[in-house]
């Protein structure tokens, strides 16, 4: 049998405020542990929420970007269950009423096909602290300085077919959360996060399949193979004559497998009701329309843009817009180099990503900076130095081992570009080598390598390559 | 509405209250005859009736995005019934 | 005799340099150590600290930097976070529990320099109408120590009416205020929902819960009111609305003034004597110049349904946090962590408390939501309603505070629902986020009848001068039981 493989994605998406949703504690990341926990965060006896103008603002800037309806009355309500790092029992977020509602976002796949995804919700909620299970003598403990970050929880609809159509929907919200300024996208310390419910049914039916939901996978790739492999176990169980349950499962990503979590087997009742210390959120449209004013340019036209300004091709404009961090570091390599856009773009697609993806970190840690690039490409263009030395001096500045200039004088100086210099070269190697110059005369071609080698080895690889042929060209030509 | 024991089990699971088992019997009644107290407001159509959740037909105020709290854990955990190195301990949550 | 002044009298007295407040301070904590063995209306007396602030106050004002409340003792009820004093609401859940921090209304009182006695005695989590339910013990009706002094701010009424301290700070979710102050003989005002801060306030039903002033007269409570009101950045249901100096109108006159009597709150239940006391009080208002209109509040039969609804469903969530993790009670040696979450809550919290957490636990999970909540919800409306459409034709609501006068201790803590039902008349009120006062108007019996006066949302000034001008006419407001003469 043909099988249909259908997946919905939850994302929740830490909202960059300085402070929490309902207090006044900052959400930095990676303080000790407790010292962000004000007593609105432990649910101290008597405490109250207050809501943070900004976190309404970022969820709206996110329903505006995604065409979706931005609530005009939006309403907190509380989500009832006893666990250590809910400290209240309940955790506030948004039900009946959340904050924005059907909107969709198109999906670019990799043979380059559009699709267009379906956002049922996005609302806003606080998130919960961390449980460490170190040893301590058998207990766990509780951090609850995350406790009270703002998160947008983005619900899609079961729109997507394919782990890879799924992985392109979370990219796409992770690049778009990132232009809107709202997350910092940082999946290594869960700022962007996602559940998938995924399930399967016969190709050409209606009704959908009975959904598992896999928690908490924090990385693209993690993704593609959570869903890949839980469709897999579906299609197995079900051809085998078994049933899908409906439950929540985790994902093992050293086994490659997903498991059911049995500590969340038992049917949660949530109680869920309007949180009585906290009022309907009210936004009209002269608010509304003062986001939508702050908005800025969103990929698609940006990617455009790029096309249009820089005469790049659309398939390079795509990748360079892809995330806010690349555009802007090209825009700003652009700006600051004679070099042209094309070489920029060839730069940051090549070198600068393979070394970003080798490493795994984010171009907003590059070690090597848009100016550093923009510095070292004017070296290029202004033949300093030879494309070749570029790469080393680009791994230079990638280990931290000096500017550009440092680099190249500790490199022995930039290129040979003196004319005088390189024709005393020239004159050296050829006087040196009579019966070459004779046999290449008398027309043998492929001599003029060798020339070419020996004025290069007589500069310490320094001279500029172009100047060299041409010069060798007339002299050997005599 | 009339509860029985297992009513009360359930519920009390679900706020997590030990109950002994001696008193089952006696909540099932007081919780059944409160219950049947609510049953009044049976008697009262409320179609279209607007729920109120709030006392004030007034809307949320917004705070400014600012951090104003300082560490105070020292304070806070004085008063923990147990933590270590900054932490509150509770027992092995398995997931 | 400093004990039978008014709150007023004794700010006069310090003004005038008569008295001081360490001289105040240590005759109130000198009553409290004579009479509140008998009594049990205090948890926590802080006799240090209230004699330390009492010096502080008389420095503040010898440098000419006292207002009205400087130097003035009073009790907080227990269900109020003082910095680093014990606070438990009355539960075995926070007995050891020593607030981190200042609820907004003590932190007022502090600054306008009130001097804190101790905190009082009250149903645990302020669930219940008898005081009955604390884990302190009952408290005793200084009228007849037999009898309750009502709940759930008994402690706080008690030790008012005994003269152990001139006023106290309560809070009123279903008639909490109103209803004690009722049974003990003083005045007890509700403000309007949001007027005063919840921040600090251990909460119990956050959309009912209301803190007021609990005192010997109309003008004790106006001078309190105006130090505990006003907007809380910390509470998003505080009201943003300017504070008027509650002791302006004080003495504006009553003429025209049109007095709603609801039929519904004179009918079947409603105890002869007290009925009796209240008509009097009200002939007395008609001889003030007041014109008494009867008027219909139709859905009160559904009020305390209604309460017995939204009260435990938001109690049920309210108080989850109490889980023995961060503060509280936990229980010895927890064998896992549901464990642990059961028994601590098992062991500390109450049978009530127990009972209307699972109440509300019921009425919010799946299945049972539309049928409980929301329609309870619904109903609220309807019952709001009914006051608007009220005082579209009066400008104040009376009849009394509670059906009767105080019952004995025991009497009724077996029954919940007909302890439930001596709130009545209050309940409606909360529901509404009405200001009401209850006055002392009489006896019955030998025991305080109080009149419950109900005004406008934010009309807490006219709430007072007309129970001010009550006082002004009658004298049951300075009556005091002889036994704590």
């Amino acid at each position: 049998m043909e099988w249909e493989t259908v997946i919905g994605l939850e994302i929740h998406a830490q909202l960059r405020t300085k402070s929490k949703i309902f207090s006044s504690a900052s959400t930095a990341y990676g303080a000790e542990p407790n010292t962000q926990a004000c007593a609105v965060d432990l649910g101290l006896p008597g405490v109250l929420p207050v809501v943070n103008a900004e976190a309404i603002r970022m969820a709206a800037k996110f329903g505006l970007a995604t065409g979706s309806n931005v609530a005009k009355r939006s309403v907190f309500a509380r989500k009832n269950y006893f666990y250590p790092d809910l400290p209240k029992g309940y955790q506030i977020s948004q039900m009946d009423l959340p904050i924005v509602e059907s909107g969709n976002i198109e999906i670019e796949l990799e043979d380059g096909t559009k699709k267009t995804v379906g956002i049922t919700r996005a609302h806003l909620e606080e998130d919960a602290g961390k449980s460490l299970h170190e040893d301590f003598h058998g207990l766990t403990g509780i951090d609850l300085n995350r406790a009270g970050t703002p998160l947008l929880e983005i619900v899609s609809e079961p729109d997507m077919r394919s782990a890879k159509e799924a992985v392109a929907y979370m990219k796409k919200i992770h690049s778009l959360v990132q232009y809107l300024d709202i997350c910092d996208g940082n999946m290594a310390e869960g700022s962007f996060r996602c559940d998938a419910n995924v399930s399967v049914r016969p190709k050409g039916q209606k009704e959908f399949g009975t959904r598992a939901e896999l928690k908490n996978i924090n990385s693209f790739r993690f993704v593609e193979r959570a869903i890949n492999i839980e469709v897999e176990r579906q299609i197995d169980l079900i051809e085998d004559g078994g049933e899908v349950v409906q439950e929540t499962r985790l994902y093992d990503a050293d086994k490659n497998e997903t498991r059911s979590m049995r500590s969340k087997e038992e049917a949660n009742d949530y109680r869920y009701f309007p949180d009585p210390d906290l009022l309907p959120v009210i936004l009209d449209d002269a608010y509304l329309e003062e986001v939508r004013a702050t908005l800025p340019e969103l990929p698609e036209a940006r990617r455009q843009r790029f096309v249009t300004e820089f005469e790049l091709s659309d398939y390079d404009a795509g990748i360079l817009t892809s995330s806010r961090a690349m555009a802007d570091y090209f825009e700003a390599t652009v700006a600051a180099t004679s070099s042209d856009a094309k070489t920029v773009a060839n730069w940051i697609m090549g070198d600068l990503s393979s070394r970003l993806n080798k490493e795994d970190i984010d171009i907003t840690q590059s070690p090597v900076s848009s100016a550093m690039l923009a510095t070292l490409l004017n070296k290029i263009a202004d033949k300093t130095i030879s494309g070749k030395m570029a790469k080393d001096v680009f791994n230079g500045l990638w280990n931290n081992e000096g500017d550009v200039d440092g680099i190249i004088d500790k490199m022995g100086g930039g290129q040979i570009t003196d004319d005088a210099a390189i024709e005393a070269m020239i004159d050296e190697v050829i006087a040196n080598s009579p019966g070459q110059l004779e046999q290449y005369r008398s027309g043998k071609d492929k001599l003029f390598g060798y020339f070419v080698g020996q004025v290069m080895k007589a500069s310490q690889g320094k001279a500029n390559p172009a100047l060299v042929n041409g010069m060798l060209k007339k002299k050997l030509n005599g | 509405m009339s509860l029985g024991p297992d009513d009360v089990k359930n519920i009390a699971h679900l706020a997590r209250l030990n109950i002994d088992e001696s008193d089952i019997e006696s909540y099932a009644e007081s919780l059944s005859s409160i219950l049947d107290l609510v049953e009044q407001m049976n008697t009262v159509d409320t179609t279209d009736v607007l729920p109120m959740a709030h006392p004030m037909d007034v809307s949320q105020r917004l705070r400014a995005d600012e951090v104003l709290e300082e560490n105070q854990r020292e304070h806070f955990q004085k008063i923990a019934p147990k933590t270590e190195d900054g932490l509150y301990l509770v027992p092995k949550v398995i997931e | 005799m400093y004990h039978q002044k008014t709150l007023a009298e004794l700010a006069a007295m310090l003004e005038a340099g008569d008295v001081t407040s360490v001289e105040l301070t240590q005759a109130f904590l000198d009553r409290i150590k004579q009479y509140d063995g008998e009594l049990n209306s205090f948890i926590t007396v802080t006799e240090a600290q209230a004699l330390a602030h009492a010096k502080a106050a008389d420095e503040k004002r010898a440098a000419g930097n006292a207002g009205p409340l400087t130097g003035i003792p009073i009790a907080h009820k227990d269900i109020f976070c003082t910095l680093d004093v014990k606070t438990t609401c009355g539960s075995k859940m926070l007995d050891n529990f020593d607030a981190p921090y200042n609820a907004t209304v003590v932190e007022k009182l502090l600054a306008a320099g009130v001097v804190m006695l101790g905190k009082t005695n009250m149903d645990e989590f302020a669930m219940g109408s008898s005081n009955e339910t604390s884990f302190y013990g009952p408290v005793k009706n200084p009228w007849n120590t037999n009898a309750v002094p009502g709940g759930s701010s008994g402690g706080s009424a008690s030790c008012v009416a005994a003269r152990l301290a001139p006023a106290s700070t309560g809070t009123d979710t279903g008639g909490s205020i109103r209803q004690p102050a009722s049974l003990c003989g003083i005045t007890g005002l509700k403000p309007t929902y949001g007027r005063v801060s919840r921040y600090g306030m251990i909460a119990f039903a956050s959309s009912l819960d209301q803190a007021g002033p609990m005192a010997h007269t109309a003008e004790d409570c106006a001078i309190m009111l105006n130090a505990m009101a006003g907007f809380d950045p910390r509470d998003s249901t505080s009201l943003d609305k300017a504070v008027p100096d509650y002791t302006a109108d004080l003495n504006k006159p009553l003429a025209g003034l049109k007095i709603g009597l609801p039929r519904e709150y004179f009918g079947e239940g409603l105890d002869a004597g007290v009925a009796g006391v209240v008509n009097t009080a009200i002939e007395q208002y008609r001889k003030m110049g007041a014109e008494i209109i009867d008027i219909t509040l139709p859905n009160t039969h559904l009020a305390v349904p209604v309460y017995y609804v939204v009260a435990p469903a938001e109690c049920s969530s309210n108080l989850s946090r109490f889980d023995g993790v961060r503060f509280g009670h936990r229980c010895d040696d927890p064998k896992d962590l549901e464990d642990m979450y059961k028994r601590s809550r098992g062991e500390g919290f109450g049978a009530e408390v127990k009972r209307r957490i699972m109440v509300g636990t019921y009425a919010l999970s799946a299945g049972y939501y539309d049928a409980y909540y929301i329609k309870a919800q619904q109903l609220r409306r309807m019952i709001s309603d009914d006051f608007s459409k009220a005082f579209e034709q009066v400008d104040v609501i009376m009849g009394p505070a509670s059906p009767e006068t105080a019952f004995n201790i025991g009497e009724k803590s077996d029954d919940p629902i007909s302890m439930y039902l001596s709130d009545i008349y209050t309940i409606a009120v909360n529901l509404a986020g009405l200001p009401g006062i209850s006055i002392p108007a009489g006896f019955s019996n030998n025991m305080p009848v109080g009149l419950q006066i109900i005004a406008r949302h934010f009309d807490e000034s006219r709430l007072l001068n007309v129970a001010h001008q009550y006082q002004q006419n009658t004298d049951w407001h300075k009556q005091s039981p002889d036994a704590f003469a």
